[in-house]
């Protein structure tokens, strides 16, 4: 048998020589055709970091919370070998950080995982928590190609965990590695450990792809104004694993080719910055979004109404002492929320944070400036609130309160916003007053909608103490349950 | 340039005949997968429509009309002659199993048999087939000994399953044999894994060589399993019969839960489907 194999060496080396040989007498491809191939370096940590970076672990940002100490690696754990990765998850009190999670980087250039079907590694916990997320394709340089699975519960033994690559022949320059972040929120901020051993890319033949997905894998539908950067999220696929189990992972928008069927209602696709893919709506129409990954339909599409110009709010003209809470005109005053979301009671949605430029909608102007607008729904009553962080508000100078409000329901008799106003929230005895607006007047609208009120102070009776405004309330008792409201302004008529 | 290619491909081939050569010493390359050429069966399933009735019947119901409810597996499905669950199309057989309410039952399914049809004693009975997912999800291609019209029952009968397969373990394909005190949950199987590949990803042949004294059962080119009646007699410590000395026909279908497999759970998809490439008997 030895000798059987010897020749077959022999065989083979001088296979190679006249191969050598011949191919040397062909001609070279010319140099632009030639791609640069990586290596395919299938390892990533096994008993030690493998063609890593000399840092090895490459933390998320310390100053959001992440903590660089819990990570090591530990010589008297490994599934395979002598040492394996281990990871002390923080309680969120942690002074060293709340959550620890980062990258490994490829050393070199990149690495070409074309050949391969997934990432696999073992894993094992001290306990049956959940770590938030494991991937690749993360280098917090590009991050180009991320894909993801989320929740993965531990086991106290070691376990195999496969995560499929989506479309491998894009990953030919890949820095991206390996990825985790990992958190408390499955153990109520108990801290856990729990051990990774044996990361490397396989082929293992066994995974095959149930679907695609875009919006979860569902059919979806918006109305959308001209101008609105829509975005196309819910992006992913579900694998079925060798064990019988079904994998879903969260995949990046890079991996996805969009198209639209109506290109008179959608610009071409882009990203926005937080990485999504993104479609700016010009014009009236339907559109329907769909997507491909490597020549396969996803399940799950995007129906567009695009419904033409945005109805903007008139824009507001006065001048005299203005003291704005919320309007693209004026300057305003620093609120501490838009909505505060008083539990039980309140089921008003929308208005989330203190930051008048990022509420609800952003609809540009024909100049390009957005119009932020804030979108209440399921309303019953919701605030606005100037208290605790920031200052009650004096408005003692003005003697007129002007809202821009557009109901998106049909008005049925009956139907009203009360607007109170209290002072001393926060900051001493509570006092106010409140003004209604009726059915009647919340049809009195424009053409896009939008009812403008100027309402003197004075018809708010009880509201006496105006040096200290403490919350502006919206009220209607569910009797209208979807708002917009712009232009929220003090001035002097 | 011509020449060289010439050169190199003559060398090629030289060096793939020394390897042929080579390889031939080595006994785990020897292995005789099968023996048997001469076709005496065959259905390539190149007509579109319903299934060649001459080679084939549809077999209908849940089994309540058999005397057997639920196939006497406890199995969940009704079989239907319907397009929706048997057609051929583009060359291949597709059976389907769906999840829908029909006659009483949640899913329909098909089965296929050549009883009466076509049965054969001894021979080489081979189908090419890209198998289903999910779990509950239980396709088999087998064969069952002729009853002699109703006057023997199973597991007398005898039952050869060339190819039984859990659609949540898609790696793993089980030879089976049932008889007289090896039979049900006692059965002589084995289970043959695949490696670097699934069979729901692709088509695979499976089959059975099939003589007086062996049934070789087989994937693709790996011979895995060969039951002899000293096997029966060891695994039953003497009380089983071998009773494959009879004519016996094929059987092809789509089972959904049951005994074996357990019912299909919320992440099995429907409808799957069984693709048969061709099924073709040697002797």
């Amino acid at each position: 048998m030895k000798k059987i194999k010897f020749m077959y060496l022999k065989t083979t080396l001088l296979l190679g020589l006249f191969l050598l040989l011949f191919s040397s007498c062909e001609r070279e491809i010319t140099d632009p055709n030639n791609l640069a191939t990586f290596q395919t370096n299938p390892n990533v940590f096994l008993d030690a970091p493998d063609g890593l970076t000399d840092e090895f672990f490459i933390s998320f940002d310390p100053a959001g919370g992440a903590n660089t100490e819990g990570f090591g690696t530990d010589d008297n754990e490994a599934y395979e070998g002598t040492s394996s990765i281990r990871i002390d998850v923080p309680a969120p009190n942690d002074p060293n950080g709340g959550f620890v999670g980062g990258i490994f980087r490829d050393r070199g250039e990149g690495r070409d995982l074309s050949g391969y079907d997934a990432l696999t590694f073992w894993l094992k916990g001290s306990t049956t928590a959940s770590v938030s997320l494991f991937g690749f394709g993360t280098d917090f340089m590009e991050d180009k190609f991320p894909v993801s699975i989320a929740n993965k519960q531990l086991s106290t033994d070691w376990r195999k965990v496969i995560i499929p690559i989506p479309d491998a022949s894009r990953l030919t320059q890949e820095r991206g590695m390996f990825v985790f972040s990992a958190g408390t929120e499955s153990t109520g901020g108990v801290g856990f450990t729990f051990w990774i051993d044996e990361i490397k890319f396989e082929k293992l033949g066994t995974v095959k792809l149930q679907k695609y997905f875009i919006q979860n894998g569902n059919d979806e539908e918006v109305n959308v104004f001209t101008g609105v950067n829509q975005r196309v999220t819910g992006l992913g696929a579900i694998y079925d694993l060798a064990d019988g189990q079904s994998q879903t992972i969260t995949i990046s928008p890079n991996y996805f080719d969009f198209k639209s069927d109506n290109l008179n209602v959608t610009s071409a696709f882009g990203f926005n910055e937080a990485g999504e893919v993104i479609t700016t709506i010009t014009g009236q129409g339907e559109a329907k979004v769909t997507a491909e990954v490597a020549n396969v339909l996803a399940t799950g599409s995007l129906s567009i109404n695009g419904q033409g110009d945005f109805p903007h709010a008139p824009i507001p003209t006065a001048t005299n002492n203005v003291v704005s809470i919320f309007s693209d005109v004026y300057s305003s005053v620093p609120v501490r929320h838009y909505n505060g979301f008083f539990a039980p009671y309140q089921t008003t949605e929308g208005g989330a944070g203190s930051d008048s430029y990022n509420l609800d909608i952003q609809a540009p102007f024909a100049n390009g400036d957005l119009d932020n607008i804030i979108n209440y729904t399921k309303l019953n009553f919701v605030s606005i609130g100037m208290y605790e962080a920031v200052s009650n508000i004096d408005v003692s100078a003005t003697n007129t309160l002007h809202i821009d409000i557009n109901v998106r329901e049909s008005i049925d008799n009956g139907d009203f916003i009360r607007i109170e106003l209290e002072s001393g929230t926060g900051s001493g005895a509570t006092s106010g007053g409140s003004f209604t607006i009726n059915a009647t007047s919340l049809r009195n609208a424009d053409a896009n909608g939008w009812v403008s009120l100027d309402i003197p102070l004075t018809s708010f009776p009880g509201f006496n103490s105006r040096t200290n405004l403490g919350q502006v309330f919206f009220i209607s008792d569910n009797t209208v349950a979807d708002i917009w409201v712009d232009n929220v302004y003090f001035y002097t008529n | 340039m011509k020449n060289i290619y010439k050169r190199k491909s003559q060398f090629l081939v030289l060096l793939c005949l020394s390897l042929v050569g080579f390889t031939s010493c080595d006994s785990d390359e020897t292995q005789t997968v099968t023996t048997l050429t001469n076709l005496i069966m065959q259905d390539e399933f190149d007509v579109n429509g319903t299934p060649d009735p001459t080679t084939w019947n549809l077999v209908e119901g849940d089994g309540t009309a058999e005397g057997i409810p639920g196939w006497g597996n406890n199995e969940l499905q009704t079989y239907t002659a319907r397009t929706e669950n048997v057609t051929v199309q583009n060359g291949v057989l597709i059976i389907t199993a769906d999840k829908e309410t029909y006659q009483g039952s949640g899913y329909t399914s098909a089965r296929l048999t050549t009883k009466g049809l076509f049965q054969q004693q001894y021979g080489r009975f081979e189908a090419r087939i890209k198998l289903p997912t999910g779990k509950g999800i239980w396709p088999a291609f087998w064969l069952l000994g002729d009853d002699e019209n109703g006057t023997l029952s199973w597991p007398q009968v005898g039952e050869i399953d060339i190819m039984e397969y859990l659609g949540d373990s898609p790696t793993v394909v089980l030879g089976t044999i049932h008889g007289p005190n090896y039979s049900g949950a006692n059965a002589i199987s084995k289970e043959y894994e695949i490696l670097n590949d699934r069979f729901d990803n692709g088509f695979h042949v499976f089959g059975i060589e099939w003589s007086p004294n062996a049934i070789n059962y087989y994937v693709d080119g790996d011979l895995y399993q060969s039951i002899t009646p000293e096997t029966v007699r060891e695994k039953t410590n003497g009380t089983g019969e071998w009773v494959f000395n009879r004519p016996f026909y094929i059987i092809l279908n789509i089972a959904v839960g049951g005994n074996l497999p357990g019912s299909p759970n919320e992440n099995t998809v429907f409808p799957q489907r069984m693709l048969v490439d061709y099924v073709r008997v040697y002797n």
